[in-house]
């Protein structure tokens, strides 16, 4: 193993707390040679991220690599002074983060801060790290990069500012870049550029490439070797085609089984028997006290024609100087009852928007809401409106913010009944503890507070609390794309028992394909606020109509070589 | 840009005439000056005749409308108490109070933000836990207990500075200053240290506060992971993203360093436009007092409109006419 480049043995990173030794990382090997990409792939909290920090000598305090070794061209690394690890920092070994929009200073222009670190690395003049800085935005794509090199990053979009901060990694030509789940805060179809960037300039440069990230789908697309973590330790490594495909550790089995594939459609995510973090839901109990309404006559529960919706994107004294976005264009579709409809489309085609006008969150600027066959957008009273509230819930994509911290738990549940008047005293009460019941919590949990709960469990949290009056319409807006891979099983499981059992009506809205393939009955897709096709899910799969639609399924990352044990008795 | 500025410059002349309404109504309420002007053996007559002179006599809209007419000539009118016109007054008395609030900015923006660099950047070291918990004096005691404790310690107890007065001034043009002699700089430095300490603490725990916010964000942890000095880091990435809310609060800080400049001047028999003020609400000398408070408020809604320009100089996010190309 001479032609390593990076090689970590035995390395564990210690937090101490004031209560105990917090282990980060346990004794994880790992090894990249130049040109390799190399998939370091978990859970939140499995230590991914600590070990590329730990590499680069950036832990954050009291965090200290406790033991074990970080080598570099077979020269320890670790136990360097500060002043030794700067100078392998951006010179020898590069970092990219997550999120291209906050890793530029907003307030240097792009130029200034290539030009700084090329001058810094490579003790060029002002002039010749000008011109290498252009030379490098060229390479990773930017077009007109001697006029762009001077703007600022907010005039860049998402993906283009990461070829920027990709650009940033390689002024010093680095033998090594850690990407820190480079692509997780950008779109389908930029996703896809820039792990063939990434690719390209791995080949080209013989560079070594650490790829952390939670999605299995940018593992199986892009890297050669794989390490999976669990819980801080290396449970499993091998290449690609082989950990994917035939995975040994148990707890790889169940994280493959989680995944959402493109290709087939399972009828209920396999439960994950590793860790024990398994949490029940009870849902024949729910079903049994569930109050159904009269079925809907004409079979349609939601029907919305020619919906528009403008924002103001620049205000003027004088009304036809204003400047106009438009959202959603004359978006029409209709759900059926007891029917999972998706809306598909990339980030700022409009989905949420769409989402938010039925549930009245936001004011038409045109089109007609049909529910139950009567028009919503006719009623203009708060009151006219209350009795279609009740019936519409919503499940935000945020399990974080969605919740009000200073609320408990079981006044957050039963907020929309008393709001709805629809229990009164200790019946109140009793239906918040009955929820969390069924929702796999227990009725103790309404006494504490949002941020007791893990993401997964506020999740349950917030579909309890759109429970609560039992609507006959839940809207889910990215219900499960905060959460990890095995809890968003659950959740989608959570989602699949509702509409089965108590007959529910759902609107689910989502940017990530697989996931819609196996909730959803009819698919919409979205394109800059215009609903560009709608089919049956699985004819939309199969033969899709549009030529955008085409190239979102052609974008979407196949995982064929995905081991398919544990499902064989879910694939429908 | 320009309409920005124009838009700003007519909001701000708003400011001004609703500022000038409000100070000139309250003067109604606050006696009658002609009480203190006439001695005991007044007639009616004498009464009557002096209002007329003063223009007290005319209804209060059209004694606004003059004073604001006057005003924008620069005539603030004459000083009841001293006989003299109030420009005049005033700009023999500003320098003194303008110089003592420029020291002491200078001071409180000087120290606060380097202090409160250091504290940012040392976070757990034992001489920036110090300074935090000095600087809790500084946030806590009143103005005017402070410049009393300095007077007792260094005038009385050391006897190492004056305790009143502008010392020795120096005249260059109409404007006097004490910057120039030993005398007038001695007795600058426990009157511009009262002002400014209160300003120099809020500064200081600002600018810690935000910075330890900004030494968080992805794009300095980015500068390390590039491998740039700690310097570069902390100075060219870090202060300049800190400095962005920290203007708005220290700009009217520096208006408040003008306003406070009354309790500082009293305490000091500092011969400003603070004492000037205090000595005009005893007597009633309503142009005084008029004329001051829109000094103030022509201050206040100038360093405002400056601090606005400074977040055009500095925050390019703001500068874009939707020419970003998204």
């Amino acid at each position: 193993m001479s032609d390593t480049v990076l090689d970590i043995e035995g390395l564990s990173v210690h937090f101490p707390t004031r209560r105990k030794l917090f282990v980060a990382v346990n004794k994880a090997n790992l090894a990249v040679e130049p040109g390799e990409i190399h998939g370091l792939v978990g859970e939140s909290g499995a230590g991914k991220s600590t070990i590329g920090a730990a590499v680069m000598g950036l832990l954050e305090r009291p965090g200290h690599i406790a033991e074990g070794s970080v080598s570099f061209k077979g020269e320890h690394i670790n136990g360097r002074d500060a002043d030794g690890m700067r100078a392998l920092r951006g010179a020898k070994i590069s970092m990219i983060f997550q999120d291209p929009l906050t890793s530029l200073n907003p307030l240097l222009t792009v130029g200034q801060q290539l030009v700084e670190t090329i001058q810094f690395h490579l003790k060029l003049s002002e002039a010749d790290s000008k011109k290498r800085a252009i030379e490098l935005l060229d390479r990773v794509g930017i077009p007109n990069p001697s006029e762009r090199i001077d703007q600022y990053p907010h005039q860049f979009s998402g993906g283009m500012r990461q070829r920027v901060v990709i650009a940033l990694a390689l002024c010093s030509e680095p033998d090594v870049i850690i990407a820190d789940e480079p692509t997780t805060a950008l779109d389908v179809s930029i996703q896809a550029q820039i792990l063939e960037l990434i690719k390209e300039l791995a080949r080209e440069r013989q560079t070594g490439v650490i790829l952390i990230t939670h999605d299995m789908g940018v593992i199986a697309d892009t890297t050669d070797k794989v390490t999976v973590m669990y819980q801080g330790q290396v449970v499993e490594s091998g290449t690609t085609e082989q950990v994917l495909g035939a995975p040994e550790h148990e707890y790889t089995k169940s994280l493959i089984a989680a995944v959402p594939r493109p290709t087939l459609k399972v009828h209920r995510f396999p439960q994950l028997s590793y860790g024990g973090r398994q949490i029940a839901f009870h849902i024949d109990d729910l079903a049994r006290n569930w109050e159904r309404p009269e079925p809907t006559k004409s079979g349609t529960l939601l029907k919305v024609e020619g919906l528009t919706k403008t924002f103001l994107a620049r205000n003027a004294i004088i009304p036809s100087r204003r400047k106009y976005f438009t959202a959603a264009d004359k978006v029409s579709f209709d759900i059926r009852e007891g029917e999972v409809f998706g809306i598909v489309g990339e980030s700022g085609s409009g989905k949420s928007t769409v989402a938010r006008m039925i549930a009245t969150l936001y004011q038409t600027n045109g089109g007609k809401i049909f529910f139950d066959d009567e028009e919503i957008t006719q009623l203009k009273t708060a009151k006219d409106l209350e009795s279609y509230r009740r019936q519409i819930q919503m499940i935000f994509q945020d399990p974080f913010s969605s919740l009000n911290p200073r609320m408990r738990v079981d006044e957050i549940i039963a907020e929309p009944v008393k709001h709805h008047k629809l229990l009164e005293g200790a019946a109140i009460q009793h239906r918040v503890d009955e929820l969390l019941e069924r929702v796999g919590l227990g009725s103790e949990a309404g006494r504490k507070y949002p941020h007791e709960f893990s993401g997964g469990q506020r999740q349950r949290i917030s579909i309890a609390r759109a429970l609560a009056t039992q609507p006959r319409f839940l809207i889910c807006d990215e219900p499960t794309s905060a959460l990890d891979v095995s809890i968003q099983a659950q959740i989608l499981n959570i989602l699949k028992d509702l509409q089965e059992h108590l007959g529910l009506t759902m609107l689910f809205i989502s940017h990530d394909l697989p996931v819609v393939r196996q909730m959803c009955d009819r698919v919409g897709v979205m394109r800059q606020g215009q609903m560009v096709e709608v089919a049956d899910t699985e004819t939309l799969f199969a033969a899709p109509k549009e030529a955008y639609t085409r190239e979102l399924l052609s974008l979407m990352p196949k995982l064929e070589g995905l081991s398919t044990e544990g499902l064989e008795d879910e694939i429908v | 840009m320009l309409t920005y500025v124009l838009k700003r410059v007519l909001q701000s002349a708003l400011v001004l005439l609703v500022v000038g309404l409000v100070a000139f109504s309250m003067f109604r309420f606050v006696g009658d000056p002609i009480d203190n002007m006439l001695g005991q053996e007044r007639t009616d007559a004498d009464i009557a005749r002096l209002r007329a002179d003063l223009g007290l006599d005319q209804p209060f809209p059209v004694q606004y409308y003059k004073f604001l007419e006057n005003a924008v000539q620069g005539d603030f009118g004459v000083s009841f108490r001293q006989g003299r016109p109030v420009a005049e007054i005033l700009v023999e008395r500003a320098p003194a109070t303008l110089e003592l609030a420029a020291v002491s900015g200078f001071l409180a923006i000087s120290i606060g933000i380097g202090l409160g660099v250091f504290t940012a950047i040392r976070k757990d070291g034992f001489l920036a836990n110090m300074i935090m918990s000095v600087s809790l004096i500084g946030v806590s005691l009143p103005t005017f207990l402070i410049g009393i404790l300095l007077i007792y310690l260094f005038s009385v107890e050391l006897g190492w500075l004056p305790s009143f007065g502008r010392g020795e001034v120096t005249h260059i043009g109409w404007w006097s200053t004490g910057l120039l002699t030993s005398s007038g700089l001695k007795a600058l430095i426990l009157p511009s240290i009262t002002l400014g300490l209160y300003q120099m603490t809020l500064i200081m725990r600002l600018v810690r506060s935000e910075m330890l916010e900004v030494l968080r964000q992805d794009y300095v942890r980015f500068a390390r992971a590039r491998g740039l000095k700690e310097r570069t880091v902390n100075f060219r990435h870090a202060l300049k993203n800190t400095l962005v809310p920290v203007i708005t609060v220290t700009g009217l800080q520096l208006g408040s360093i003008i306003a406070f400049a009354i309790i500082t001047e009293t305490v000091f028999q500092w011969p400003g436009v603070g004492l000037l003020f205090i000595n005009a609400i005893q007597f009633v000398d309503i142009p005084v007092m008029a004329a001051y408070l829109m000094l103030i408020s022509v201050m206040f809604v100038g360093i405002n409109l400056i601090v606005d320009l400074l977040y055009f100089a500095i925050d390019p996010r703001l500068r874009t006419d939707g020419k970003g190309a998204h």
